[in-house]
């Protein structure tokens, strides 16, 4: 285990690779960097970087091929695939490019997913549901299937539904990626306040350094490298 | 409870799909309950048949006749309780698409001999009195909509002319087995016309039916009557109505069989579709399942999800395929009568089809079910984007 301050992620010479055959392709080469807790941090990089790799690695839904991943003191490398679920309910919340609802469930059934783990009652979990829902300003939406909402809606739920469990980390890979300028600006805006509001730590991997002026601090990767790690606006 | 909501929801997810799939499970176990009672029921007058009985026949071939006077010495051979005299007739009615199977018989040791037709006692009497009086089975009364004392006119193959009837009993039978489609007329009136038009035709009988008190008599009589006509001009073959049953199911065993095999092809096929449906269905939804995963859902819950829903659209096209089955035996009956007197399913063949639709949606679940639960999340997730 690793000692922390009020890093809630520690990256320590992390490396990854991919084969394809018996050709080995890296991905990810000594990435050293802190997170601090409550911060939105922005990873930019051009495209096959390796910035979904890196955030995958932070959220436990892939292991480093070496180094150590350590987050709220834990080092999840050395977890089994069912601790890391375990884990990743408790820990972190996901938002995606696509918003990757199930399009058979309705809003309100999309963001009580994570709740169905837990031992919560059928009662406890509605209350957490609509309060999520409110907090995204879709009260008035929950019974609608995503194919009934537009993307900046869909996007809302797939944040209400990462929140709901009340993680400390949120990661988010590409999440205005598929939005028009004033969602994608509504979507931002929602995130910062996580982040103001409720102290949660966001990781986004995004291409528009409009988006990433949003953040605390931007974090370059190129060619599976950490080029440059610099603080916007505050 | 979950599970269960996203099992049915994601089942009909393509309605078109999931209609096709599911119909194509319901032919099939449609297709597999009427060809397993097919098979059965062609055993099924062999089954149906008396240990108590024996037909005796020429030797040299069912077409061959004995002469009429081997009633009274068989009648005397020991532990014999009964003898009846039966001719094939093969008589038409109007047409020769009206096929059913027609006897001249002696009335009274006939009924005496096959307990299981039943008449009530007024069209007992007037059958045994009339002698152009003939009964026919319940079911091929209806077929035709005869009803007591109307005339039957057939047209004779075997022996010529027009031939007028009076109906004289609907018989019914005692078991549901027995077979309610025949037709059964008083010798005598063929003989006696045989007597006044092809005279050396007349006194000749097909078969007799004997009747011994006892099952363990059966292979004593037989040998002793067969004995009695050794080296007689017309010398007999005697056996149980089950084994005359059987050499004539004999012949069509090898259909029997083919038929027997295609049925379990019919099942084979709709595995391989409903496996590949599942096989598409569940590649295209590798995204979210691996959402699930992310979300902490574990492989079991995935697999669980898979499995249940290759599971409710077999047993869906199951339940439809049973459901289908009674009318359309139904229907078999009405149109195969002379061949299938009583089309029946049987409890046991509705087991059968539950069964194989559960195989079918077990076997058709098995891959989809292993690649969902195994999937790698980061993998997975990349078939979005
Ligand atoms: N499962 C895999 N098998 C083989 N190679 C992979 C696999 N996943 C990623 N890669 C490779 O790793 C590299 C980094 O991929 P990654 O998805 O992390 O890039 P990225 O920075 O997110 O790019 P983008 O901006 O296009 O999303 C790419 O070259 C990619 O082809
Ligand atoms: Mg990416």
């Amino acid at each position: 285990m690793v000692a922390i301050d009020s890093e809630i992620v520690r990256l320590i010479d992390v490396s990854k690779s991919y084969y394809r055959g018996s050709q080995m392709i890296p991905v990810l080469e000594g990435i050293s960097f802190d997170i601090v807790a409550g911060e939105f941090l922005a990873l930019m990089g051009p495209s096959g970087s390796g910035k979904s790799t890196l955030l995958n690695l932070i959220a436990g839904i892939d292991k480093p091929d070496s180094g150590i991943i350590a987050v709220n003191g834990v080092d999840i490398t050395t977890l089994s695939e069912s601790d890391l679920a375990a884990w990743r309910a408790a820990n972190v919340g996901f938002i995606f490019q696509f918003y990757n609802l199930i399009p058979v469930l309705t809003a309100f059934e999309n963001v009580e997913l994570p709740l169905l783990l837990t031992g919560l009652s059928r009662k406890k979990r509605k209350e957490h549901v609509e309060t999520v829902l409110s907090l995204v300003s879709l009260s008035d939406r929950m019974d609608h299937y995503p194919s009934e909402l537009s993307g900046g809606q869909q996007q809302r739920v797939a944040i209400a539904r990462a929140m709901v469990a009340d993680p400390p980390i949120l990661v988010a890979d590409e999440p205005t990626g598929d939005l028009d300028r004033v969602s994608a600006a509504e979507i931002l805006g929602l995130m910062s306040r996580l982040v103001e509001d409720f102290g949660k730590t966001i990781i986004m991997v995004t291409h528009d350094p409009k988006s990433a002026e949003k953040a605390g601090r931007i974090v370059h990767l190129e060619k599976g490298e950490l080029v440059s790690s610099s603080f916007s606006h505050q | 409870m979950f599970i269960i909501k996203l099992i049915i929801r994601n089942a009909f997810r393509h309605k078109l799909r999931a209609m096709l799939t599911v119909t194509g499970v319901a032919i099939a176990i449609l297709a597999f309950g009427l060809l397993k009672t097919l098979v059965s029921l062609w055993y099924l007058g062999v089954e149906a048949s008396s240990s108590t009985r024996l037909v005796t026949r020429s030797s040299i071939s069912l077409v061959f006749s004995m002469p009429v006077s081997y009633k009274e010495r068989i009648r005397h051979v020991p532990g014999v309780t009964g003898v009846s005299t039966m001719n094939w007739f093969g008589g038409v009615y109007v047409t020769e698409k009206n096929f059913f199977p027609n006897f001249a018989v002696e009335p009274e040791s006939f009924l005496k001999v096959y307990p299981e037709f039943i008449l009530d006692e007024r069209e007992k009497k007037s059958f045994l009195t009339d002698r152009t009086g003939a009964v026919a089975g319940r079911k091929l009364a209806a077929k035709y909509g005869w009803k007591i004392g109307d005339r039957i006119s057939l047209k004779g193959t075997i022996f010529p002319g027009e031939w007028n009837f009076v109906l004289r009993g609907i018989y019914h039978g005692a078991q549901k087995s027995t077979d309610e489609s025949q037709f059964f007329f008083n010798w005598d009136y063929l003989n006696e016309t045989m007597r006044k038009t092809v005279p050396r035709r007349a006194d000749q009988v097909g078969i007799y039916v004997v009747a011994v008190a006892r099952p363990d008599q059966a292979a004593e009589v037989a040998e002793e009557i067969d004995a009695t006509f050794k080296n007689s001009l017309a010398e007999t073959r005697t056996e149980t109505e089950k084994a005359f049953q059987l050499s004539f199911v004999a012949m069509t065993e090898a259909i029997m069989i083919a038929i027997q095999i295609v049925s379990y092809v019919v099942i084979v096929i709709i595995m391989v579709v409903a496996a590949n449906t599942m096989a598409m269905t569940a590649r295209e939804r590798i995204a979210e399942y691996a959402t699930l995963k992310v979300l902490g859902f574990k492989g079991y819950h995935i697999a669980g999800a898979v499995f249940g829903e290759s599971l409710f659209i077999a047993m869906l096209g199951g339940i439809a395929g049973v459901l289908l089955t009674f009318p359309a035996a139904g229907w078999l009956e009405s149109t195969l009568s002379q061949f299938f007197p009583v089309f029946q399913i049987a409890p046991s063949t509705v087991i059968l089809q539950f069964v194989a639709a559960l195989i079918v949606g077990l076997v058709a679940g098995i891959f989809p079910t292993w690649r969902g639960a195994t999937i790698q999340i980061a993998q997975g997730l990349r078939r979005i984007g």
